[in-house]
């Protein structure tokens, strides 16, 4: 095992409420009220057209594997090569991930594979979004 | 000659590449830099604009010696000397200095009197967005797109592959690459996988050295001892510090604005290009660069790096020095792409193409997050 601190990501003023819907079980991605753009990762204006008038909304979940590496560079608690994927939501935004459930493996990881939302508890503040096949684990 | 137009007087790199342990980093810039100096006839008194990224450009100037009335500290990654380079010609133009030193040092390697890797730490949004899930540097962040365009255009992992395979051949021809022995395709698809489908061929050197320009006015360049290397075109771009924030995994905003910049400064067609310089951190980065500068229609660039149009002999010469996969790679390889382009056009490089009279040299900054293009002339434009 690679040795090393544990990362651990931390929130700010914009971000912090991501960080709580993840620790509440929710995916969180923002809204503009203008102009309908959905977007990732949070701040409090549209990014398409700079408005202010900006919402939170719950995501569906729902998403499909665009791109990723095999890394076998190990971080701390990691034994064996993991994946690291972009996924796409099904509202548009994309998002950086793993994948779990799943082999690490080239032929298990498809792109376009439709994919849901499931969370791990990272520490005592942080939980990670990651994502895994749809409808349960693949062999 | 057109007016206000700049010409490199002066160019060089460390005396010694690859394993450097014996400089610190701020002494490969200031190594670059009296090399550059000596190239020019130059000394430090005649200096008035420093350009660097990395150390502040008032470390260069104090270390050398050098009091500036015109200063770059422009930091966007390993593009960043050919973003200084467009601003320096843009600070001479404007009268705020007349001799512009470009800086570059890095003791990648040998970590010596070395800076941190950039990032923002765990509040930045790589740090909240990306690192949480295993990143390690650019080997596990640049390589994510990828796998994305593979499948867009059907191109099998073997023509990303075979960047390497084809690199080698120029670094072969290169004394101080540090790879120069031939490889093949099976080598590079069996060797130690780092990032699947990137194994450590596919990945760039870590290794150290520096490099240093100087820029001039164009009706001044006659009165240096080197042949002149005029700027015919400049351009430069940013995009996201995220990679899984890209707008399309497939080609490179940044890469698209700044290379179409530079072309429509410069005049130049396509056609007109006989040398080309691609920043190629990872492999897939030279078919992107062929795509999004529009040598090659998107989806085509592997297949014609895989047809060895940029190959020895090949109609488009690419990454002629053996490009960061092979020749070096300190961290911020840009200077070095640019040494390339003035060494192509002086006529001196070790895989010397024959009668280059325009060479385009395009850099990349962070995870395709900035881009930078100059294009060079032996004739003034
Ligand atoms: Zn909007």
């Amino acid at each position: 095992m690679a040795k090393g601190k544990k990362f651990s990501p931390v929130p700010t003023p914009e971000t912090q409420h991501y960080w709580d819907g993840a620790k509440r079980g929710e995916l969180l991605i923002q809204q503009c009220d203008d102009c309908s753009t959905h977007y990732f990762p949070p701040r409090p204006f549209c990014p398409n057209c700079g408005s202010r008038n900006v919402k939170v909304k719950k995501a569906s979940g729902k998403a499909t594997l665009y791109s990723y590496v095999i890394s076998h560079m190990l971080r701390p608690g990691q034994e064996d090569p993991f994946a690291i994927a972009v996924v796409e939501l099904e509202e548009g935004p994309r998002m950086m991930t793993n994948i779990v459930d799943c082999p690490q493996t080239p032929e298990a990881l498809l792109l376009d594979m439709p994919l849901e939302v499931t969370f791990e508890e990272w520490d005592e503040t942080i939980t990670l979004p990651k994502f895994k096949p749809a409808g349960g684990a693949t062999s | 000659m057109k007016p206000k137009s700049i010409a490199i007087v002066g160019a060089a790199e460390t005396t010694k590449l690859g394993v450097v342990p014996e400089m610190s980093e701020l002494m490969l810039h200031a190594d670059a830099a009296l090399n550059a100096m000596a190239d020019a006839g130059l000394g430090p008194s005649d200096i008035d604009g420093v350009a660097t990224a990395g150390p502040w450009p008032t470390d260069v100037a104090h270390y050398l010696g050098i009091t500036p009335s015109w200063v770059d500290g422009t930091m966007v990654g390993g593009c960043s000397f050919m973003l200084h380079v467009r601003h320096a010609a843009a600070a001479i133009n404007e009268g705020l200095c007349n001799t512009v030193l470009v800086t570059h040092g890095e003791s990648g390697r040998s970590r010596v009197g070395a800076r941190g890797f950039g990032g923002g730490g765990a509040t930045s949004l790589v740090g909240q967005f990306e690192q949480p899930y295993g990143i390690m540097g650019p080997t596990t962040m640049f390589t994510i797109p990828a796998l994305r365009y593979c499948k867009e255009y059907d191109v099998g992992i073997e023509k990303l592959a075979n960047v390497a395979v084809v690199q080698r051949e120029w670094a072969h021809q290169n004394p101080r690459a540090s790879l120069q022995d031939l490889t093949s395709l099976d080598e590079v698809m069996n060797a130690r996988m780092i990032a699947w489908p990137f194994t450590k061929p596919m990945c760039c050197l870590v290794t150290d050295g520096g490099g240093a320009l100087i820029l001039t006015r164009a009706d001044r360049a006659r009165d240096f001892p080197q042949k002149p290397t005029y700027i015919l075109g400049t351009g430069e771009s940013v995009e996201t510090p995220l990679v899984s924030q890209m707008e399309d995994f497939t080609t490179s905003r940044a890469f698209r604005v700044s290379g179409q910049k530079a072309f429509a400064e410069s005049g130049v067609s396509h056609a007109d290009v006989d040398h080309l310089m691609i920043y190629d951190a990872f492999a897939h980065l030279p078919i992107y660069g062929l795509e999004d500068l529009g040598f090659c229609e998107r989806g085509e660039g592997a297949d014609f790096i895989w047809e060895r149009n940029t190959a020895p002999g090949g109609k488009l010469p690419v990454n002629t020095n053996g490009g960061g996969l092979s020749y070096m790679h300190s961290g911020m390889y840009g200077m070095y792409a640019l040494q390339e382009g003035v060494r192509q056009i002086r006529g001196v490089a070790p895989a010397q193409i024959s009668d280059v009279k325009i060479s385009v040299v395009h850099g990349v900054g962070g995870m395709f997050g900035a881009s930078g293009t100059i294009i060079l002339g032996n004739e003034a434009p």
